[in-house]
């Protein structure tokens, strides 16, 4: 069963010629199966978590370790780190002009699966996979991000999640941007994705609007850096009522 | 990335944004009511054939401050003598088409453009033969015209004319191939009706130098067509020019360049808009690698007075994939009427972003596989719309190659 394991992380990045601590000892198991919210707020260093897991290199890992089934993640690089299973679903997907989605889909299947799809069931699997989605058939033709409303972009990160199948998937602020029917579409992609149980999802909001849709095993309170309060699922209506106010007080928030 | 994007309602605007380093984007609009265009008088000296009417340059001058001139190895300054085995021309054409060779003398030479600068003066000058390829009127080609100019190591000053008579339709692939030092300026001339595509591919070994100016004069309701591919060479620096002898005119021109380390590539394009109702759209797209890669894009649209209904829109795009390359891009574009149904033009330079890259390899592509993926797609458009099949598989397969030298 895979397990991604994150033990004491230390994460600093450079900004106006200082060097800046943003993740300060996180620890965080996260198991083939299990979903995990990671709550917060802004600045807490949600995004920096997910990012560093991803390898992104504007982030320098100063401390502690990150494993996947025991192999070393930090000593990857990027790519090594999404064929080794892991998928970053992200906040702001960046446009990449020329290269088609259903090029850049297939490229990245024929990556992580380590063999090109064959084509007659790769066009099927791909064609089922976006009308899930309520995506149209066109999109497929455009370039990946280039000219995407929010609400695709994020269909366009569940589409590639569905379609990658991870060991574990870190989706960075999903929900953010999305009305009611986008946020409903896309929360059902995640959802079939983890009745599989084939995947640990680790959920990174600001907001506890999709845990409506998403149900975690587990929610984490995270401030200032680190994981500073643990529970289930009542812990996120805690939240919802009361605010990040209690964890953030004594410029607790970064 | 820096982007000039300017409409002629902008009045003179210019580029907006911080560009990238080692690079400029400046465009220019301008509206003038006089007759007098800024585009033609900034050379230093005005068009002629006789290349004593041009100072020897000394890199200050607008049409020369991009241009490495010892790189020239004297094509500017008169000490570049022809040494008689500079380049051999061979030209393949199907049925129906006439190839000559003639003298200096010949009359129907020099009727598309005057050369604009030394070195094109220099050309017609110093040539003593010139190719003139015609296909005659109403004779629709189904084969292209393919004419090889082979660089055996020498100087070499050249002319060619390609004359379509009314309503003639051909394809044109010129090749330049090897190591030579070479001005040579080439001509089209188009019939009334007649459809012109030419691509004219630049794939000079490393120490080639290549300059010249290639005009066209595009007749009624004519269709012309210009696709310039330049890959190799030490120096390459063109003129592509377009004139229009009656309305109804429609030019295209497209450019790809690949700049590798060390090399100068540079296309100074310019489109005269002297009549009414023809149509321009131009489209440059250039990617650079390697330490020194330098290329130079200059877009000059003239909308004369009397060109009323013209539409007209210049495009360059440039791809910094490393540190080191530097790109100069300038539109310029002036209008002399109001009366017409667009214009307009853009520029960009950008780099082959981190947050690309990135977002690639976390989908578990490869860096060098992510770095094909966004070079190939940022030609493919474009490749596209050249229109011939073999010439469109060759230049994916050159930009593949140049792209596995980079990753090597």
């Amino acid at each position: 069963m895979a397990t991604l394991e994150i033990r004491d992380l230390h994460v600093t990045v450079e900004a106006d010629n200082a060097t800046k601590e943003i993740l300060k000892g996180v620890d965080l198991t996260v198991k083939q199966g299990e979903t995990h919210a990671i709550m917060g707020p802004n600045g807490s260093g949600k995004s920096t978590l997910a990012y560093s897991l991803a390898g992104h290199p504007k982030y320098t890992i100063t401390g502690g370790t990150v494993t996947l089934d025991g192999e070393d993640v930090i000593e990857m690089s990027v790519d090594e780190r999404a064929r080794a299973g892991l998928f970053l679903a992200m906040q702001y997907p960046v446009e990449v002009p020329g290269v088609s989605v259903s090029n850049f889909l297939r490229t990245s299947a024929t990556a992580i699966r380590g063999e090109a799809p064959k084509l007659r069931t790769w066009v099927k699997e791909v064609k089922e996979a976006m009308e899930r989605l309520n995506m149209d058939p066109s999109f497929a033709e455009r370039n990946v991000n280039e000219g995407f409303s929010g609400g695709e972009k994020k269909r366009h990160e569940i589409l590639q999640l569905e379609l990658l199948k991870p060991k574990v998937a870190i989706l960075d602020e999903t929900d953010s941007g999305l009305d009611v029917d986008a946020l409903r579409v896309v929360s059902e992609g995640v959802n079939r994705v983890r009745e599989t149980g084939e995947v640990g999802t680790l959920l990174i909001t600001h907001y506890t609007r999709i845990l409506r849709y998403i149900k975690p095993d587990h929610v984490h309170v995270f401030a200032n850096g680190r994981i500073v309060e643990s529970g289930g699922p009542e812990l996120a209506d805690k939240l919802e009522n009361e605010g990040y106010e209690a964890y953030v007080k004594g410029g607790a928030s970064a | 990335m820096a982007e000039a994007q300017n409409s002629p309602t902008s009045g003179f605007a210019t580029a907006g944004g911080p560009p990238p380093v080692g690079s400029t984007t400046a465009g220019a609009i301008a509206v003038a009511a006089e007759a007098d265009s800024t585009v033609a008088t900034r050379m230093s000296a005005p068009p002629s054939f006789d290349v004593a009417d041009f100072p020897v340059p000394h890199g200050r001058e607008e049409e020369w401050r991009f241009t490495p001139l010892e790189r020239l190895r004297g094509l500017h300054d008169g000490t570049a003598v022809a040494t008689g085995d500079g380049v051999k021309v061979a030209v393949d054409a199907p049925e129906g088409v006439t190839v000559e060779t003639v003298g200096r003398d010949d009359a129907r030479l020099g009727r598309a453009g005057t050369p604009v600068d030394r070195v094109a003066a220099q050309a017609y000058s110093a040539f003593e033969r010139a190719s003139v390829v015609t296909v005659p009127k109403e004779t629709v080609l189904t084969e292209p015209i393919r004419i090889a100019v082979h660089g055996e190591g020498g100087v070499a000053y050249g002319h060619q004319l390609i004359e379509l008579g009314a309503f003639a339709e051909a394809v044109v692939v010129i090749d330049h191939t090897g190591d030579a030092v070479l001005a040579a300026n080439v001509d089209y001339v188009l019939g009334d009706g007649a459809k012109l595509t030419v691509v004219s591919v630049q794939d000079w070994d490393d120490k080639a130098v290549h300059a010249g100016q290639h005009n066209a004069l595009v007749g009624r309701d004519a269709s012309f067509k210009s696709i310039i591919v330049t890959f190799g060479g030490d120096l390459v620096r063109l003129h592509p020019r377009v004139n229009y002898a009656g309305p109804g005119g429609e030019v295209e021109m497209f450019g790809l360049y690949f700049t590798e380390k060390g090399q100068h590539q540079e296309h100074r394009l310019f489109v005269d808009h002297n009549v009414p109702h023809c149509k321009s759209n131009v489209v440059y797209k250039g990617a650079l690698q390697g330490e020194n890669a330098h290329a130079v894009w200059i877009g000059d649209v003239l909308i004369e007075a009397a060109a009323e209904g013209t539409d007209t829109y210049e495009m360059n795009r440039n791809l910094v994939l490393t540190d080191g390359a530097r790109v100069d891009s300038v539109p310029n574009l002036e209008i002399e009427t109001g009366e017409i149904v667009g214009a307009g033009h853009a520029s960009a330079t950008g780099r082959f972003d981190d947050e690309q890259l990135f977002y690639l390899m976390a989908r578990g592509i490869p860096e060098h596989e992510a770095r094909r993926l966004v070079v190939r797609g940022f030609f493919a458009e474009l490749v596209q719309q050249i229109g011939v099949p073999d010439i469109e598989e060759r230049l994916i397969a050159k930009i593949e190659q140049e792209l596995e030298a980079s990753v090597a």
